[in-house]
C-alpha cells in the first residue's frame, strides 16, 4: 500500500545525508586507504605506442631487484588468469595484461608486484621491451577504409558492428512531411574521469583456492561471476566487499582490468596485491571513454511544425575493445523520440574499432548523446520554418494524458507532464527580459544567447538493453534485481544491509529514510551497512539511474515482511487481532487504544530471547529480507521490431540558459541557468538537487572544454588533468534547480531515478544558447566541445564570408 | 639503503612525529603511508587537482607536490585536525548542512582550502570562494554547494567571533 504525500513522513524530507560526516572527517576507507597484512602493491607498465607488436619482453633486471616479488607479462598472466570478460557476442578479446600486440597507448604490457608501490615503478623501468610499432589508425572514418591497419586481425574488419533498425513508417513518414531538417553531428570523446581512480586489492588463498577482493567496482554482485572466468576461481569462491568509492558516472561498472592485474599478481605471489591506478593511468585505460560519434540526423517535419519521424545514421568510435557492446547504442533507443509524439524512427549503428582506450558508458550512457541530436534538429527545425522554439516543442509534446506512452521503438514511458514542467521552467526565467535584453545588447555589440532544451532522463535500466541488438546474443540476461535485508534486533535497533555499495550518491540515506517512513521511526536510528558478496542476496547494483527506486522498492517490500512478523508477535503479546494493530512512532498499538501498545523494543527481545512466548509458528529472529525486480520490463520481440518495455521509468527536465559570448577572446560566460527537472516523487530534495546541479557541471564541461584528444600517432594528448580539462569552480555558474513531480505509475512511492538527468539536458541548452547568441553570424553549432578557439574561428569565417559577399 | 632514509620531524595535527623517509617521498604518501592519515587523498598526483591539499604551518599547499623531507620542522594540519573532541569543524558542519559533497573524494581538500582562506578573508565574495577554489577539482558537485557552504560557515565563524569579543571571552 503506498501513502498519499500528505502522509508521509519521511519521503521527501529534506533530510541531510547521513553518508556526509564520516567523508567530511576522512574517516571512510576508499580503496586505496585499505590496508591488509602482508599487502604488495602493484604498478603497471604502459605501451608508448598505439599499435605495435610486443616482439620479445626481458624482465630479468626487473625481477632482480630486490623488494620485487613478482613481474607478469601478459602472456604470463595468461597462464594464470583468463581473458576479461565481455558481454559482447563479437570476438573481440581483452586482456587485462596485453598479449602479443598492443591496441592502444596506454595499454598494460608488465605488471609487478613489490614491497611498496615506488619499487614497484622502479623495477618497471628495468624493463625492456622488443616494439614491432604497426600503423595506428585513431578515426572511425579512417579505420573503416578497406586497407586500414585492423585493430583486431580475426575480425577482418574494424566496422565491429553494422545494422539498421527501423520501428514505423519511415519511409511514408519522410515521403509525407513537408520539410526535412538535416544535421551533420559530432559528437566529442569524454571520459567520466572521477576524482578516485580505480584500484583493487586482491588476496588469494591458495590452500582453499579462494580469493577475497577488495575494489571500487559499482556491480560487486554481478561481478563475482562475470568476474570467475577471468580470476579462473568459481564464483561462490570470490568474495568481493564494498568499498566507498570516490565517484563513478558509469567508470566503475567492473574493473575488470584492475581486478585481474592484482588478481594474477596474488596468485602467483600467494600474497595480496594491491593495484591502484594513479591519474595517468585512469585517463589512458580506464575503459570507460564516452561516445565518439558522427550523426547524419535527419527529422521529418509538416508545413506547421508536427515532427513525423526520426532518421539517423551514426559512426561510432568505440576504440581498441568493445567489452559492453553497442550498449551506448541501444541505450538511447529508450528515448530515441524524446518528449516528442514522433511516430516512427531509424537509427543505423556502425561501431568502429580504433586505436583507442575503449569506450563503454559513461554518465547518460548514450542517451546523452541521443538527447543533443534531437534537440539540435529541433532547434534546427524552429529556425528553418521560422516557428519559436518554445511554441514548435510545445507543438509536439507527448501530453500529460497520454501516458503510458509507447514509443515507435517498443519502449514505454510510464508517466509525465512536459508542457508543466515547461512552463515551470518559464516561470522561473523570465524569457521576454531576457530576450529584451538579448536585442538590446546586440544594439551595443554584445552576444547574449538564449538555451532552450527539453528531454528525458530514462532510468531504471533492465538489462535486455545489452544484448538486443544482436539477434543472437552470448548472454541474454533479463533481470536487474536489488535487495536488501531489515533487521530489527533484540533492543529494537533498527539495520537495514545492503548488497551495492556507496558511489558517491544517497543510499544510505535513501534507505534510512525509507525504513523510517514504513516503521514509523527517526531515519537517525537506522543503522546501515553493506555487505560482502559472499551474504549477498541478488544485486545488481548503481547504473542507469536506478538505486533510488530499487532500493526504495526493495526496502519498501523488505518493511512490509517484518511488519508480518512484528505484528504477529505484537498481536499475541497483546492479545488482540493483527487487523486491529497499527505501528505508530516504533509502537504497535491497538487502533484507537494508545494506552495498549508494546515497543520495537519488546517486540525484538520477544522475537530473539523468548521463543515459549512467541506464537508456536514463528521462529526466533526478526528480520525481513527482500528482492525487489524490475518493476516493469518486458523481452525484446525476435524480430527486434519492438524492443520491448527496457527503460520505462521515465524523468524530464527542461534548461533554459542565459549566456554572453565575448567574440574576441570566445570566452562563454553563464547570466542565468534555470533548470526543472521531473524524477516523479522527490525521496530527499537535497541530494537530488545535488544530483542534479553536478551532472549539470559535467554537462557544461562536456559542451565547452572536455574532449579526449589522440594525436594522429594515437598517443592520448589528454592524460593529465592539465589537459584533460575538468570544469573547475568558475566554469561552472549558480544554477537554479526546481522540482515538478510525476509520480511512477509502476514505482514504490512514485520514485524515478535522477542520477544522470543534468549531464543529459545541459549540452543541448548551452549549445542551444551558443548559437543563439552567435546568430547574427549565421553560425550553426554542430560539434562540441564549443572552446573559445572554435568560436573566434567561426565568428571570423562568418566576418570573412559577409564581406565576401558584401564586396 | 637504510643510509638513504633521512630522519624527518614535524608535526602533525598537533602531535609530534619522528620518522625516516626516502628523500623521494612524497608529504601526501608520507601522511597516508606512514602515519596513516588517509583522510587526504591523491587525485592525480601532480598537482592539478587539489584533492591533496594540506596546511603547512597555516598555508595550503599541495602534498603531492612536496616531499616529505620538505616538511621538516614544520607544523601540517590535515582534515583530521578540523574535527576538535569528535565535534565537527564550523566549515564541516556546513559542509554537511549545504550537501557540499557527494563522493567525499575532494572534500578534505576542499575544506583544507576552504580553511585558508577563511583564515585570511573572513568575509569573502562568492567570486572570492570561487577563485580561492579554482585549484581544487570536484567532479560531482558543480561547486555551487561548496560556494554556499563556505559563505554560512563563514558567517557563523564571524558571528562566533563577534559574540566572543562582545562577551569578553577568549578563544
Ligand atoms: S593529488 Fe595533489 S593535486 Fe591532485
Ligand atoms: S564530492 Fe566527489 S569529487 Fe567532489
Amino acid at each position: 500500500m503506498t501513502t498519499t504525500v500528505s502522509e508521509r513522513a519521511w519521503i521527501g524530507k529534506d533530510l541531510k545525508r547521513r553518508e556526509d560526516p564520516a567523508l567530511l572527517m576522512g574517516t571512510v576507507t576508499y580503496i586505496n586507504d585499505f590496508k591488509i597484512a602482508g599487502m604488495l602493491h602493484a604498478a603497471v607498465l604502459r605501451s608508448p605506442y598505439a599499435h605495435a607488436r610486443i616482439r620479445a619482453i626481458d624482465t630479468s633486471a626487473a625481477r632482480a631487484l630486490p623488494g620485487v616479488q613478482a613481474v607478469l607479462t601478459g602472456k604470463e598472466a595468461a597462464e594464470v588468469i583468463g581473458p576479461v570478460p565481455a558481454f559482447c557476442a563479437e570476438p573481440v578479446v581483452e586482456h587485462a595484461i596485453a598479449v602479443e600486440k598492443v591496441r592502444y597507448a596506454g595499454e598494460a604490457v608488465v605488471a609487478v608486484a613489490a614491497e611498496s608501490r615506488a619499487l614497484a615503478e622502479d623495477a618497471l623501468d628495468l624493463v625492456e621491451i622488443d616494439w614491432e610499432p604497426l600503423p595506428a589508425v585513431t578515426d572511425a572514418l579512417s579505420a573503416m577504409q578497406p586497407g586500414a591497419p585492423l585493430v583486431h586481425e580475426n575480425l577482418g574488419t574494424n566496422v565491429v558492428y553494422d545494422h539498421v533498425f527501423t520501428f514505423g513508417d519511415v519511409d511514408g513518414d519522410f515521403a509525407r512531411a513537408d520539410h526535412v531538417i538535416r544535421r551533420r553531428l559530432r559528437w566529442p570523446r569524454a571520459t567520466a574521469a572521477p576524482l578516485e581512480p580505480n584500484g583493487a586489492v586482491c588476496a588469494y588463498d591458495p590452500a582453499r583456492d579462494t580469493m577475497e577482493i577488495w575494489s571500487n567496482t559499482n556491480m560487486l554482485n554481478s561481478a563475482s561471476w562475470v568476474m570467475s572466468s577471468m580470476l579462473k576461481i568459481p564464483p561462490h569462491k570470490l568474495n568481493f566487499y564494498p568499498m566507498y568509492t570516490g565517484g563513478s558516472f558509469g567508470s566503475k561498472h567492473f574493473l575488470a582490468k584492475v581486478i585481474g592485474i592484482a588478481g594474477a599478481l596474488s596468485k602467483v605471489t600467494g600474497r595480496p596485491v594491491k593495484f591502484m591506478e594513479d591519474r595517468l593511468d585512469n585517463l589512458m585505460a580506464n575503459d570507460s571513454q564516452g561516445p565518439e560519434r558522427l550523426y547524419e540526423a535527419e527529422l521529418a517535419v509538416t508545413k506547421d511544425g508536427q515532427f513525423l519521424s526520426l532518421r539517423l545514421r551514426t559512426i561510432d568510435d568505440y576504440g581498441a575493445y568493445f567489452i559492453f557492446a553497442i550498449t551506448g547504442n541501444t541505450n538511447m533507443m529508450a528515448q530515441i523520440t524524446g518528449p516528442y509524439t514522433i511516430r516512427s524512427v531509424e537509427t543505423g549503428i556502425k561501431a568502429v574499432l580504433t586505436n583507442k582506450n575503449q569506450q563503454t558508458v559513461f554518465r547518460g550512457a548514450g542517451s546523452d548523446v541521443g538527447n543533443w541530436v534531437l534537440e539540435r534538429l529541433v532547434d534546427a527545425a524552429a529556425e528553418q520554418l521560422g516557428i519559436d522554439r518554445v511554441e514548435i516543442r510545445r507543438r509536439n509534446f507527448i501530453q500529460p494524458d497520454q501516458f503510458p506512452y509507447k514509443i515507435p521503438t517498443g519502449n514505454v514511458y510510464d508517466s509525465g507532464n512536459y508542457p508543466g514542467v515547461l512552463d515551470l521552467a518559464l516561470g522561473h526565467f523570465d524569457l521576454d527580459a531576457w530576450r529584451q535584453q538579448q536585442a538590446q545588447a546586440r544594439q551595443e555589440g554584445r552576444y547574449l544567447g538564449i538555451g532552450l532544451a527539453t528531454a528525458q532522463q530514462r532510468s531504471t535500466y533492465s538489462s535486455t538493453e545489452f544484448w538486443f541488438h544482436n539477434p543472437a546474443p552470448a548472454t541474454g540476461l533479463n533481470s536487474t534485481p536489488e535487495s536488501v535485508r531489515i533487521s530489527v534486533g533484540p533492543t529494537g535497533g533498527v539495520t537495514v544491509t545492503m548488497f551495492s555499495p556507496f558511489w558517491g550518491n544517497s543510499p544510505e540515506t535513501v534507505v534510512a529514510q525509507v525504513v523510517a517512513e514504513e516503521l514509523g521511526i527517526d531515519p537517525r536510528d537506522v543503522n546501515v551497512t553493506y555487505d560482502s558478496t559472499a551474504h549477498a542476496l541478488p544485486s545488481a547494483g548503481p547504473g542507469g539511474s536506478r538505486m533510488t527506486v530499487m532500493l526504495a522498492g526493495a526496502v519498501h517490500g523488505a518493511a512490509a515482511r517484518l511488519k508480518e512478523k512484528i505484528f504477529k508477535i505484537a498481536a499475541h503479546m497483546l492479545e488482540a487481532s493483527v487487523s486491529d494493530l497499527e505501528l505508530v512512532g516504533g509502537q504497535v498499538r491497538v487502533k484507537g487504544v494508545p494506552s495498549s501498545s508494546v515497543s520495537l523494543a519488546d517486540i525484538g527481545m520477544r522475537a530473539y530471547w523468548f521463543k515459549l512466548d512467541l506464537p508456536p509458528e514463528l521462529e526466533s529472529g526478526l528480520e525481513g529480507t527482500f528482492t525487489y525486480d524490475h518493476p516493469y520490463t518486458t523481452k525484446p520481440h525476435d524480430d527486434r521490431k519492438d524492443l520491448g518495455v527496457f527503460y520505462p521509468i521515465m524523468g524530464h527536465a527542461a534548461h533554459l540558459v542565459a549566456v554572453e559570448v565575448d567574440i574576441e577572446t570566445g570566452a562563454v560566460r553563464f547570466k542565468k541557468y534555470v533548470a526543472v527537472h521531473d524524477v516523479g516523487t522527490v525521496l530527499n530534495p537535497r541530494s537530488l538537487q545535488g544530483q542534479i546541479r553536478g551532472g549539470i557541471a559535467q554537462g557544461i564541461g562536456l559542451a565547452l572544454l572536455e574532449e579526449v584528444r589522440y594525436g594522429p600517432d594515437g598517443q592520448n594528448l589528454t592524460s593529465t588533468f592539465v589537459d584533460y580539462l575538468l570544469p573547475s569552480a568558475s566554469d561552472v555558474p549558480a544554477i537554479e534547480v526546481y522540482h515538478h513531480e510525476t509520480p511512477s505509475p509502476f514505482t514504490a512511492y512514485g520514485v524515478k531515478g535522477g542520477g544522470e538527468g543534468g549531464r543529459m539536458v545541459a549540452p543541448p541548452a548551452v549549445t542551444s544558447a551558443i548559437e543563439d547568441a552567435l546568430r547574427p553570424f549565421g553560425i550553426s553549432i554542430d560539434e562540441m566541445p564549443i572552446t573559445p578557439e572554435k568560436i573566434v574561428r567561426w565568428v571570423k569565417e562568418a566576418q570573412s564570408r559577409h564581406q565576401r559577399q558584401t564586396n | 639503503m637504510e643510509d638513504d632514509f633521512i630522519p624527518v620531524r614535524l608535526s602533525v595535527n598537533g602531535v609530534p612525529h619522528r620518522l625516516f623517509v626516502e628523500p623521494r617521498r612524497t608529504l601526501l604518501d608520507m601522511l597516508r603511508e606512514d602515519l596513516e592519515l588517509t583522510g587526504t587523498n591523491a587525485g592525480c598526483e601532480h598537482g592539478s587537482c587539489g584533492a591533496c591539499t594540506v596546511l603547512l604551518d597555516g598555508q595550503s599547499v599541495r602534498a603531492c607536490l612536496l616531499l616529505a623531507v620538505q616538511a621538516n620542522g614544520h607544523e601540517v594540519t590535515t582534515v583530521e585536525g578540523l574535527a576538535q573532541h569528535g565535534r565537527m569543524h564550523p566549515l564541516q558542519e556546513a559542509f554537511w548542512e549545504k550537501q557540499a559533497l557527494q563522493c567525499g573524494f575532494c572534500t578534505p581538500g576542499m575544506l583544507m582550502t576552504a580553511y585558508e582562506l577563511l583564515q585570511q578573508n573572513p568575509d569573502p565574495t562568492e567570486e572570492e570562494i570561487r577563485s580561492a577554489l579554482s585549484g581544487n577539482l570536484c567532479r560531482c558537485t558543480g561547486y555551487q554547494h561548496i560556494v554556499e557552504a563556505i559563505r554560512l560557515a563563514a558567517q557563523r565563524l564571524r558571528e562566533g567571533a563577534e559574540a566572543a569579543t562582545s562577551s569578553g571571552t577568549t578563544a
